[in-house]
């Protein structure tokens, strides 16, 4: 890490010393260019044209039916605007019955999604600190835990969810450890729980990963500075621990926000397909296309592919989460910044000058 | 064979680490021998009772896997925490005709290995350019790339099962073959490989290609001679966490791999039914798990640091 920090300070550096008139040009932009072109052609190919596609897709609908004359299936494809976005909301497209009642399918899906992601996310959260707190501790056998917290991050998550099956199994060994008879795998709250438990389970050593290394990043020096001050443990952690470790937290909690939102794997797994309690937009978007109502399934997806959107800009903006985090677009950012500053200065003073002199 | 690597190496996390353990040690000759009181030890117990803890959580489920796969196949929901009799036959059942898993396996490794091997072709080179080169736009290019990582897969998925169950007449019926799978898993695999390789190559001084080049290397000769041994680590850890996303990748495959030849290990595993189709056959379930599971559990151990600090680059500055 130090080394990149090396060089942010030589590329400021080097533009303080011979300042041009546009800095951002270096001659290097038809190279860069050469060498990003492929890169970005299969961006726009694997990404860029079946969004286009999903998003007009969303807005024609498809019925079908036997022809009358013919008895063969056709499909006549209609524009239908906006209307299957509006239908989500309605009880048009049909009702689920969940724990949440009796709801049209994609709010459903979408409450579902949203509650798994507010609720794994904070346990996820409080976990993933601990464990970094207890492995920035541990001075012996940081390796052995370094390798253990990684299992469940390889583990695939189709076969966790299958392991958690067998483990939330009536008469599986979760029920045997309370000494209860929960029926975890058929569609209730409990397995709402059963998804959690089984997310947190995965995933919290994966923020306590990241935040470590963040912690990290933290010189020694600041706490025994604090401890001189006679700062107790529990202020150091507020104070001096989590301000400084927040840049690091927040991209991970980001990371798993957007992964959570977009989860499907696990609910699949290990609940199953159209069970109401646990389908998530990515299910519900995935059973449609699967039963060929593309339409729909594409207005679902591309509503979550906008919640995502709307969530990361949140994080970015509220949370001051810095995912480019490229020292030289910070570089160039500040150097902007400064230009503009020292224009406005300038201007500012042969205004105000007049009138002072 | 971890500590051989890490001391040619020599990151700056563990260099760090060294530092930070000279210091404890310094500290604890010089400095700590009159504070050593109850809560020094009262914090050591805790750190060790919590790292316990720590190991624990992460490995239980794991040894439930294992343990519940080495059981007799009519024991399947048994709860013993050790298997009595221990058996092989669901590892050896796992492989029957009927599950088509060993097929799954292959499947599995040949779009894993394509998919990695063209990430990393379009991706070393871009992400050379991003982490050295000086250009407009590249704050939105390098905006483009993480965005991607964050897509929700299934946006891309609905278009894209129409385009390849021969909806279109102009579009050839790519279902069940390895294209349908390599091609969206390059939408996730392309921006993650990226990612990682941007920030390998900052870490490398750009002194050294200024060397070589005052040495009479063209830009291209510096690239191939100087910076791509030294980025060897890291192109080869960005390898092994393209591979096992994409190995461990479900949603894709399970939308465009519907034969069993054509499954990949994951959507197999998923897919095992009883012999009379009605109880799940957890044993041979599990088994498959192992399987699926374990190399990767092996590749993740013997390249631990390699790993961490590949999943950390992007986060962390």
């Amino acid at each position: 890490m130090s080394n990149a920090v090396d060089v942010t300070h030589d590329v400021s550096k080097e533009k303080e010393r011979k300042p041009k008139k546009n800095l951002l040009s270096d001659g290097q932009g038809t190279l860069a260019l050469i060498l990003i072109a492929p890169t970005l052609f299969v961006i726009f190919l694997v990404v860029g044209i079946p969004v286009v596609m999903s998003v007009i897709e969303s807005i024609y609908i498809t019925t079908g039916g036997v022809n009358p004359d013919t008895g063969v299936v056709e499909s006549v494809t209609n524009f239908a605007g906006l209307q299957q976005y509006a239908d989500a909301f309605t009880e048009s497209a049909g009702t689920v019955l969940s724990p949440w009642g009796r709801l049209p399918r994609f709010l459903n899906a979408l409450i579902n999604t949203l509650f798994f992601t507010v609720v794994c996310i904070a346990f996820e959260t409080v976990l993933g600190v601990l464990m970094a707190l207890i492995m920035t501790k541990a001075f012996k056998g940081k390796g052995l835990v370094r390798a253990a917290i990684l299992i469940p991050w390889a583990i695939p998550t189709i076969v966790s969810a299958l392991m958690w099956q067998l483990v939330f199994n009536t008469s599986g060994v979760a029920n045997e450890i309370i000494g209860q008879q929960i029926l975890w795998l058929a569609d209730s709250v409990w397995s709402q729980w059963a998804v959690i438990i089984a997310d947190v389970w995965k995933t919290a050593p994966f923020i306590g990963l990241l935040t470590l290394a963040g912690l990290q990043t933290i010189p020694t020096d600041v706490y025994e500075a604090a401890k001189v001050d006679g700062a107790t443990a529990w202020q150091m952690f507020w104070r001096i621990t989590l301000p400084l470790v927040r840049p690091a937290l927040v991209v991970a909690v980001l990371f798993r926000t957007l992964d959570t939102l977009r989860m499907f794997d696990l609910p699949f797994g290990l609940i199953g397909p159209q069970k109401y309690s646990v389908e998530t937009l990515s299910m519900l978007a995935f059973s449609d296309a699967q039963a060929q109502r593309y339409g729909s399934a594409a207005a679902y997806s591309v509503m979550l592919f906008l919640l995502i959107v709307v969530i990361a800009f949140l994080f970015i903006r509220l949370l001051g989460a810095d995912l480019v985090s490229d020292p030289e677009v910070k570089a160039m950012n500040e150097a902007r910044k400064k230009q503009k500053a020292a224009r406005k200065q300038m201007k500012s003073s042969i205004t105000s000058g007049e009138s002072a002199t | 064979m971890t500590q051989g690597e890490s001391t040619t190496i020599a990151t700056p996390e563990v260099q760090e680490e060294m530092q930070t353990r000279g210091l404890s040690a310094e500290e604890m000759e010089k400095l700590s021998r009159p504070s050593r009181g109850g809560k020094y030890w009262a914090g050591l117990i805790l750190t060790i009772l919590g790292m316990g803890a720590i190991v624990l959580y992460c490995i239980i489920p794991f040894y439930w896997m294992i343990i519940s796969s080495l059981r007799l196949p009519t024991q399947g929901l048994s709860n013993e925490f050790w298997p009595s009799p221990t058996s092989t036959d669901n590892l050896k059942a796992v492989f029957e005709g009927r599950n088509n898993f060993g097929r799954g396996l292959l499947n599995s490794l040949i779009i894993s290995t394509v998919t990695t091997l063209g990430t990393l072709f379009f991706g070393i080179i871009a992400a050379y350019a991003l982490a050295r080169l000086r250009f407009r736009m590249k704050g939105l290019v390098l905006s483009i790339i993480i965005g991607c990582s964050m897509f929700p897969p299934i946006t891309l998925l609905v278009p894209l099962l129409k385009m390849f169950t021969g909806f279109y007449s102009w579009f050839p019926n790519w279902m069940n073959t390895y294209q349908a799978a390599i091609i969206p898993s390059l939408s996730f695999g392309l921006p993650l490989a990226v990612w990682n390789l941007v920030a390998f190559f900052r870490q490398l001084p750009v002194e050294l290609e200024q060397a070589a080049m005052v040495d009479g290397c063209t830009p291209g000769q510096a690239f191939r001679k100087v910076i791509m041994p030294l980025a060897a680590p890291g192109v080869f850890t960005t390898a092994i966490i393209t591979f096992i996303a994409v190995w461990n990748e479900f949603l894709i495959a399970r939308t465009f791999l519907t034969t069993p030849e054509m499954m990949t290990a994951t959507v197999s595993l998923s897919r095992f039914s009883g012999s009379l189709g009605y109880n799940t056959p957890y044993g041979t379930i599990m088994a498959a798990g192992v399987y699926v599971t374990v190399p990767l559990i092996i590749v993740v151990l013997l390249f631990q640091r390699r790993i961490v600090s590949g999943l950390t680059a992007g986060g962390v500055k």
